[in-house]
């Protein structure tokens, strides 16, 4: 392999196992003689528990145990806050086990341990819990009133945060406007629903005395640490492995849900393998959501649609409880000016609680709903201005030439400023505009509405700040034996291919196949410094941490050819994992004989590790075998932390037909234009750019999180919450633009998220102009469904 | 900790059992089960085929689809019970060999159809079905993804998917130099 790998479409390393059905994800882990747990959950959105009574599911057959907040001992506690932030005053985190309260339907009250999981369900039917059910509110707006019922009884109107942030002087820019645009917009509550569920097992050592966890979770070193630090162990003695896991979305990331300490406490108290492997219906009523905010955003501009300033103030659903702090809403808050010159900025938000499953980032994590916000209220601003809505993003977008372009005043989800790096705005539109070919389409709009058919565009323009911080680190490792290269970094993955990106990376400095990169991430017991798989960051944090350990393996590989091969380091080649001097390709090394010719041994176990024993003829030395600050073998460390977030940028359109009989839409065609700095592997960006579009197009027409005036989930199963199938998700044709970020030495900016930010706004503003004939409403609230089209056309609402 | 006691745990439940004798990919196996236990669990827990992924249990996502008696089928709404005397092939049953992949899998490999890889068995055994019950399949973009849609993906967005049905047909017509 002489050609450098980083940006070719090298197929995905991880596959082979995978379409085999030889993956291990966690209830794949064979564990004997491993222990089951179900929980008893409560069944109010709010009350208080008067007494819960064991006994009978204790003395049930099968049940090994049976465990009360009464029975956790150090774990009866509020669990921690992640994220904690000055302007969270009224900070509430759940407890593993509820005592003397419950929060939400859901809520986890009992937990039982049996021989499986059946018998397990069994005896939580047998769990007798006495509850008084307390009063709720559901509705964001009426939740924030003085007479509302509270969810905790000591935090005041239910807001858990308020927090304004300023860029400019965004009054000042109000007052000499020409131009008002305001409007309310409405995002509702989705779920990840990550196909595996979340999952965990856990098995106590009694000789080593250690804690094995296996953790389906994007986050295994904080994990760790966090376990280690509430049951009183060392850091060393608690390993926690994410191995392969089912998609996570962010789902995944938030940490702890009751079960990541349970399960480990009773693994350790009753001397056996313990696992909870959640349901599909738990992870509807026990894993957290995102999404739900309503947005009042006002646009001061000139009578040519020049944004001046812009004014949002919204209203953050976070569920009972807060443990991610206020990230979504800060990102949200960042967020809202989307890809648009806006020197003028106020945007305050409440995070409100409600009885309801806890609110932390799913796939988006804010991004969504500000997009939503500004996108509509661009349009709405053309409409009023009679400007084409191209021409008012056009005449808005930040100018090519005013990169870095700084939010100042703005503090991003990292603690950082807000700081757009690069990009060609102006072009992603322009190309857009042109695949679309506007001439043709409004030509077959025309028609089509002549056939009583109707065909809108929809168009929405997103940014992402991506690649967050603190830091990830990556060890490489030359194996002597097989001269391969182990990888390892802090992340675990979902089904993102960092396997295949990463070894991309460490391969073109080694001069090796990316099939011969063995990556080893998702493991405390592989590597153990660093943070998570969250905010698009894998590919910027991990991957420029490898890069940069690459290079230092590389010159070490390069010094020690050079000895070998008695030439100037300067002339040696490394390629098909052989170093040779430039021009003659037999006088070569395999990287294996390098990296055993690197250290030092006393044994000759096979061929090559002769030439590395005491009386070699190669390894001859006067003095000590190692040098002075030498170290053995090919091997290094190093870390990658951001300045700041990179962000990346697209825009997205769709032809999309509405039947207004039947309020039903069609995506005719979906395109995507996207900027993700330089791409490590264009087919895995592609993979998510769709997947992440397929979210969208739920969040935006399929998909809502239902709950009744009493906070019941009402649609807590597949039946019907809706996840598009094959046949509701249209094919994206993407068009990609490289504009490297000048941020980190590999120019590259994250991905993961981008696809589904925009969807909304595509859908919304799709309906808009197909129904315009028809003088259809407003669409400013999305899941955007056939009942929402129907009252926008004048439809009467059925009570 | 302490070294304690070894505690006196349970090793199983008091559900009634019967035998089943039947034949999972190619061999013939015979458990005493509980009357209850689902086939999904009976294959990934009994037999330990833990390629039948089980996304959830109510027969919606097809990730614990397998072929029973020749066809699709959802292991997770059918108990063990049912399946005495049944043949039923599971993922792992489906390549020819350790070496060599099926054509629909190689497919998925090299389309990109998969991410996390949960669903990924449940979507070949459909497609593997598909195409073992349909000599002249209508590989129509329409036609293709109705056939996919009794499973679910959260990953990939379905597009790469479809691509694989059209390749794995391409390589079953004209083998694998196709």
């Amino acid at each position: 392999m002489s050609t450098a790998q980083f940006g070719e479409r090298v197929q995905r390393l991880a596959d082979a196992k995978l379409v085999r059905g030889e993956g291990n994800y966690i209830d794949d882990i064979p564990l004997d003689g491993a222990l089951h747990v179900a929980f008893v959950r409560s069944p109010f959105a709010r009350a208080k528990i008067n007494s819960i009574d064991c006994e009978a599911a204790r003395e049930m057959d099968g049940v090994a145990a049976v465990y009360t907040s009464d029975d956790i001992g150090r774990l009866d506690i509020e669990m921690p806050l992640l994220i904690p932030h000055p302007s969270l005053t009224q900070a509430r985190t759940q407890r593993p086990l509820a005592r003397d309260d419950v929060f939400y339907v859901g809520q986890t009250v009992a937990m039982v341990v049996a021989v499986d999981r059946y018998t397990a369900e069994d005896a939580t039917r047998m769990v007798d819990v006495d509850y008084e059910p307390l009063g709720v509110e559901l509705d964001l707006e009426a939740a924030i009133q003085d007479d509302a019922p509270r969810v905790h009884a000591d935090v005041p109107n239910n807001i858990a945060a308020h927090f304004v942030q300023t860029s400019g002087d965004p009054d000042g820019a109000f007052a000499r406007a020409e131009h008002f645009t305001k409007i309310r917009v409405q995002v509702d509550r989705s779920t990840a629903a990550p196909l595996e569920c979340r999952a965990i097992a856990a098995r106590w050592d009694t000789v080593t005395e250690e804690l094995m966890v296996w953790d389906g979770t994007q986050a295994p070193i904080s994990v760790r640490g966090g376990l280690a630090s509430i049951l009183g162990l060392d850091e060393d003695k608690v390993r926690v492995t994410a191995p392969d896991v089912g998609g996570g979305f962010g789902q995944k990331v938030m940490l702890f849900y009751p079960d990541e300490l349970l399960v480990p406490y009773a693994a350790m108290q009753l001397g056996r393998p313990v696992k909870y492997i959640e349901d599909r219906n738990e992870n509807f009523i026990g894993s957290a959501q995102e999404r739900t905010q309503i947005h009042e955003i006002e646009l001061a501009a000139t009578k040519d649609g020049e944004i001046l300033a812009l004014r949002d103030s919204f209203l953050h659903d976070t569920g009972a409880f807060i443990p991610y702090g206020i990230a979504i809403a800060q990102v949200a808050s960042t967020s809202i000016a989307g890809p648009y010159r806006v020197p003028n900025i106020r945007v305050e938000f409440k995070a409100i609680y409600t009885p309801t499953v806890l609110i932390t980032p799913y796939r988006g994590c804010g991004r969504p709903q500000a997009c939503f916000a500004i996108e509509r209220a661009l349009d709405k601003l053309a409409d009023e201005l009679g400007l084409d809505r191209f021409e008012v993003r056009r005449r808005n977008l930040i100018r090519d030439d005013e990169f870095p372009y700084r939010r100042d005043g703005l503090v991003f989800a990292d603690g950082l400023p807000v700081e757009h790096d690069s990009g060609q705005y102006g072009r992603a539109l322009d190309m857009i505009a042109e695949h679309i070919d506007l001439v043709a389409f409004a030509e077959e709009q025309k028609a089509a509405l002549a056939e009583g058919r109707y065909l809108g565009l929809g168009l929405g323009y997103y940014v992402e700040g991506t690649g967050l911080g603190p830091y990830e680190g990556s060890h490489i490792r030359i194996h002597p034996i097989t001269g391969k290269v182990y990888v390892n970094t802090g992340l675990s993955c979902q089904g993102q291919g960092h396997e295949t990106v990463f070894a991309q990376i460490a391969a073109d400095q080694l001069g090796v196949d990316a099939s011969d990169v063995i990556v080893v991430e998702g493991d405390t017991g592989a590597f153990d410094w660093g943070v998570a798989t969250f905010a698009s960051r894998a590919a910027v944090v991990s991957g420029n941490a490898i890069h940069k350990t690459a290079i230092k393996v590389r010159a070490q590989v390069l010094e020690a050819a050079a000895n070998m091969l008695e030439a100037a380091q300067e002339d040696i080649v490394l390629e098909d994992g052989k170093a040779f001097v430039n021009g003659v390709p037999e006088m070569a090394v395999t990287l294996a004989e390098i990296a055993t010719a690197s250290n030092p041994l006393r044994y000759a176990f096979n061929e090559a590790a002769k030439t590395s024993t005491q009386f070699a003829p190669a390894s001859k030395h006067d003095g000590p075998a190692l040098a002075e600050g030498e170290a053995p073998g090919l091997e290094a460390t190093d870390y990658y932390s951001p300045p700041h977030a990179t962000w990346a940028y697209g825009v997205h359109a769709a032809i999309i037909e509405v039947d207004p009989g039947l309020c039903s839409i069609k995506f005719r065609r979906y395109i995507c234009v996207h900027d993700c700095g330089r791409m490590i592997n264009p087919t895995l960006v592609e993979g998510q750019i769709m997947g992440g579009v397929a979210q969208g197009v739920g969040g935006a027409h399929y998909e809502r999180i239902e709950y009744d005036v009493d906070g019941n989930p009402r649609n807590a199963n597949f039946m019907d919450f809706l996840i598009p199938y094959a046949t509701e998700v249209p094919p994206v044709e993407i068009l990609h633009l490289e504009t490297p970020s000048p941020l980190n030495p590999l120019g590259v900016k994250g991905v993961g998220e981008a696809g589904c930010i925009p969807v909304g706004q595509v859908l919304a503003s799709g309906v808009a102009d197909a129904l315009a004939p028809l003088g259809i409403g407003p669409l400013e609230h999305v899941p955007l469904t056939p009942d929402m089209i129907f009252h926008a056309l004048g439809g009467e609402k059925d009570e | 900790m302490t070294r304690q006691i070894r505690k006196v745990l349970p090793r199983e439940n008091s559900d009634p059992r019967r035998e089943v004798s039947l034949t999972v990919n190619g061999e013939a196996v015979t458990r005493r089960v509980s009357t209850r236990l689902l086939l999904s669990d009976f294959l990934r827990h009994e037999l330990g085929l833990t390629g039948t992924h089980v996304g959830c249990e109510h027969g919606v996502c097809g990730c614990c689809t397998v072929t029973l008696d020749g066809a699709a089928a959802r292991s997770c709404l059918t108990l063990a019970v049912q399946a005495d005397g049944a043949t039923i092939r599971t993922i792992e049953g489906v390549a020819p060999s350790a070496d060599v992949l099926h054509p629909v899998q190689q497919a998925f490999h090299e389309c990109h159809a998969l991410q996390c890889g949960f669903c990924t068995p449940g979507f070949i055994n459909s497609v593997v079905c598909y195409f073992e019950e349909n000599e002249n399949p209508d590989l129509s973009e329409d036609s293709i993804r109705e056939m996919l849609s009794g499973n679910l993906c959260r990953c990939t967005g379905y597009q790469n998917i479809v691509l694989a049905v059209r390749r794995a047909h391409e390589l079953m017509t004209n083998g694998a130099e196709a």
